[in-house]
C-alpha cells in the first residue's frame, strides 16, 4: 500500500504535464457524466426546482406509477422499439445490398462521384430535413400530392394520417445514413482476402455464389458489431430527428410518439423533471438490459462477433 | 478468367445510379422551390422545374431586416469556437491516453469509456446546466454535449497508438516535456486524424439545434439550426418579418420560399467544404472501423 503510493506520487511527479494534459477532457467528463448520476435519484422524489435534489420529499415508486398506469407507457416504449428495429434492419440491408452492388462496380470514377451524392444526405440536420419532407408531403403545395392528382388519385393529408409515418420515418432514416453504412460495410468487403474469391472462381463458382458463400458471411463480423452497437441505443429513440420531423403534432403520436420526445415534453413542456426521470431512468434499464442480453445471445452463437 | 456478363453491370451501374440521384433529388427541390415565385407556388404547389422563377425569398431574407445575419453570426462563432476548444480538449487528452511511458492510462481510458456506455439521459443533463447556469448563455450552445466527445479521443488515442514510444524516448532524452511533444511532435504526425475529428465536431455543431432547444429562450442567441426550427413550426416568426416586406414593394410576402431560402443558406457552408468534408469523414470512418 506505501509503496504504490509512493509511485503514485513518484508517478505524478514524473509525468506530471502529461497528467495536466488530460484534465479538462477529465473534468468534463466528470461533471457531465459522473456527476449527473445522483439527479437520477429524483425520480423518487417529488422534485422542484426551489427545494432541489437535496431538500425534496420523497415519494416512492409514484412517478413510475403514474407513468406505468398511463396507456401512453406502452404506447411509446412499442415505438421506440418498432422504429429502431426498422431503423436497424432496413439499413442494414439496404446498406449491405448496396456495398455488395458498389463491388462488383468496375468503373473508378463513377463509384467516387455516386458515394459522394449518397453520403451527402449524412450531412444535413434533421431540421433540414424536415423541410424536405415537408416540401414533399405538405398537403397544400407538396410535390407527392400533386402526383397523386395527375394519376387522379386522391391527395392525402400526410400530416393527419398517422398509419403511415412509421415508413416515412425509417424511409428517412435510411435515406440519411446509406452513404455512412455503405462506407463501412465497402470497407469490409475490400478488407477481404482476394485469395478466397480466386479460390471460388477456380473451383467454377458464379459470382452470385461468390458473393453468398464468401463476401456474405465475410461482413457479418462487421454486421453483428454495427448491430449490436445500435441495440445499445435501441430505447432511445432519435430525438434529435423525431422532434425536428414531426413537432408537437398531436394527430401523429399514435405511430411516432417516442420515450425520448415524450420525456422532453414531460420535462420542457409540462414542467415535471420528477416524472420525466421516471421515464427517463426506465429507458436507461431497459436499454442496459436489452444490450446486455443482445450480447449474451451473440456470445452463444459465435464469441468472436460480442462485443464485450 | 471469364467474361463479365456486359448485361448485368449496365443494370448495376444503372441501379446505382438510380439510388445516388434519389439520395440528392429532395434537396434538388429545396433549392429550386427557393428560387420560385410566390405566386406560382400558390398556384403550381413545390416544382422541380418552377413555371416561375423570382429571387424575392433571397432579396427579403439579405437586405431585409430578418434575423438572419445574427443567427449565422452565432452559428459560425458557435462553431469556430467549439470546434478549436473541443479539437484541443480532445487531442490533448488522446495523447496522455496513448504514451506508453504514462502509467495510469489505461484506467484514465476506462474513465472515459464508462461514460459511453452507461448514459444517464436528458433529464440530469438538462438539471446539471441549470445549475451550472447555462441556460440563456452563448456557452449553452458550446460546451454541453459538444465540447468533448470520448468517441472521438479513442478515435485520435488509436492512430496516435501507433507512433512508435522510441520516439518520445529520444525527445525526452533531449529535455523535452510532454507539452512540447504533444504539441510539436504528436500533433503534426496525427494530422489525418485531427482533420477528421475537426470535421466531426465541426458538423456536430454546425448540426446542433438541440442544446438551442433545451437551454435558451432569447432570441438573440438562436443558432441557424434553431432558427429554421423556429420558422417552420411558428408562424409567428415569418410574420416578424413582414415589417420589411416593403423592400420587394409588395404586400405578401414570399412564406414559402423564403422558408426554403433560409434552408438553403443554413446549409451553404456544407456545401462549399463538401470534398473536404466527405474527403476526411471516409478517412475517419476507416480509422474508427479498421481499429483492431
Amino acid at each position: 500500500m506505501k509503496k504504490s503510493r509512493f509511485g503514485f506520487l513518484r508517478e505524478i511527479r514524473s509525468n506530471g504535464s502529461a497528467y495536466l494534459l488530460v484534465v479538462p477532457a477529465a473534468i468534463y467528463t466528470l461533471v457531465f457524466g459522473y456527476f449527473t448520476l445522483p439527479y437520477m435519484l429524483i425520480a423518487f422524489q417529488k422534485f422542484n426546482f426551489k427545494t432541489g435534489l437535496f431538500n425534496s420529499a420523497w415519494v416512492g415508486f409514484d412517478n413510475f406509477k403514474f407513468f406505468f398506469s398511463s396507456p401512453r407507457a406502452w404506447e411509446v416504449t412499442f415505438n421506440t422499439l418498432k422504429l429502431n428495429f426498422l431503423f436497424i434492419i432496413v439499413g442494414t440491408l439496404a446498406a449491405m445490398a448496396l456495398a455488395i452492388l458498389f463491388n462488383e462496380l468496375r468503373s473508378r470514377w463513377f463509384s467516387r462521384i455516386t458515394q459522394s451524392t449518397i453520403l451527402f444526405p449524412h450531412f444535413l440536420s434533421w431540421v433540414i430535413v424536415s423541410y424536405i419532407i415537408y416540401s414533399l408531403l405538405s398537403t397544400d403545395y407538396g410535390i407527392l400530392n400533386r402526383v397523386l392528382a395527375f394519376f387522379h388519385i386522391d391527395p392525402v393529408n400526410w400530416y393527419a394520417s398517422p398509419q403511415y409515418w412509421t415508413w416515412i420515418l425509417t424511409t428517412a432514416a435510411v435515406w440519411k445514413d446509406l452513404g455512412m453504412n455503405l462506407v463501412i460495410y465497402l470497407a469490409a468487403i475490400t478488407g477481404i482476402d482476394d485469395s478466397y474469391y480466386e479460390a471460388g472462381r477456380i473451383d467454377g463458382a458464379t459470382r452470385w455464389q461468390l458473393i453468398r458463400h464468401i463476401t456474405i458471411p465475410l461482413m457479418l463480423p462487421t454486421i453483428s458489431i454495427l448491430t449490436l452497437l445500435a441495440l445499445g441505443k435501441i430505447m432511445y429513440g432519435s430525438f434529435d430527428m423525431i422532434y425536428a420531423i414531426v413537432k408537437d403534432n398531436g394527430l401523429l403520436y399514435p405511430t411516432v410518439d417516442v420515450i425520448d420526445t415524450y420525456v422532453f415534453r414531460s420535462l420542457r413542456t409540462i414542467g415535471n423533471p420528477a416524472q420525466a426521470m421516471a421515464v427517463g431512468l426506465y429507458q436507461s434499464v431497459v436499454g442496459f438490459i436489452l444490450v446486455w442480453g443482445s450480447n449474451k445471445i451473440v456470445k452463444k452463437v459465435n464469441p468472436d462477433h460480442a462485443l464485450f | 478468367m471469364t467474361s463479365r456478363p456486359k448485361f448485368f453491370d449496365a443494370v448495376n451501374a444503372a441501379l446505382i445510379g438510380i439510388i445516388s440521384i434519389l439520395c440528392i433529388l429532395p434537396m434538388l427541390l429545396v433549392l429550386m422551390v427557393s428560387f420560385t415565385d410566390e405566386a406560382s407556388i400558390k398556384q403550381f404547389g413545390y416544382q422541380l422545374f418552377p413555371s416561375e422563377l423570382s429571387l424575392d425569398a433571397y432579396k427579403l431574407l439579405l437586405f431585409g431586416s430578418t434575423p438572419l445575419y445574427r443567427s449565422y453570426m452565432i452559428s459560425i462563432i458557435v462553431t469556430v469556437v467549439g470546434t478549436i476548444l473541443a479539437v484541443t480538449i480532445t487531442s490533448m487528452a488522446g495523447y496522455t491516453l496513448a504514451a506508453k511511458h504514462i502509467r495510469y492510462r489505461n484506467g484514465l481510458g476506462l474513465f472515459f469509456f464508462i461514460t459511453m456506455v452507461f448514459n444517464t439521459g436528458l433529464v440530469p443533463w438538462y438539471l446539471i446546466n441549470l445549475n451550472l447556469g447555462m441556460n440563456n448563455t452563448i456557452w449553452a450552445l458550446i460546451i454541453p454535449s459538444l465540447v468533448f466527445n470520448p468517441f472521438n479521443l479513442f478515435l485520435v488515442r488509436n492512430y496516435m497508438s501507433q507512433i512508435p514510444p522510441s520516439l518520445t524516448e529520444a525527445a525526452k532524452i533531449d529535455g523535452a516535456s510532454d507539452f512540447y511533444i504533444a504539441f510539436r511532435i504528436y500533433f503534426p504526425l496525427c494530422m489525418p486524424v485531427l482533420a477528421t475529428i475537426t470535421l466531426f465536431y465541426g458538423i456536430a455543431y454546425w448540426n446542433n439545434w438541440f442544446n438551442a432547444i433545451m437551454l435558451v429562450d432569447n432570441e438573440k442567441l438562436y443558432p441557424l439550426q434553431y432558427l429554421l426550427f423556429k420558422l417552420n413550426s411558428e408562424i409567428s416568426m415569418i410574420q416578424q418579418m413582414q415589417s420589411s416586406g416593403a423592400i420587394l414593394g409588395t404586400q405578401t410576402l414570399p412564406q414559402e420560399s423564403v422558408k426554403m431560402a433560409t434552408a438553403i443558406l443554413t446549409i451553404g457552408p456544407v456545401v462549399l467544404f463538401y470534398p473536404f468534408l466527405q474527403r476526411y469523414f471516409i478517412k475517419g470512418l476507416l480509422i474508427g472501423s479498421l481499429k483492431e
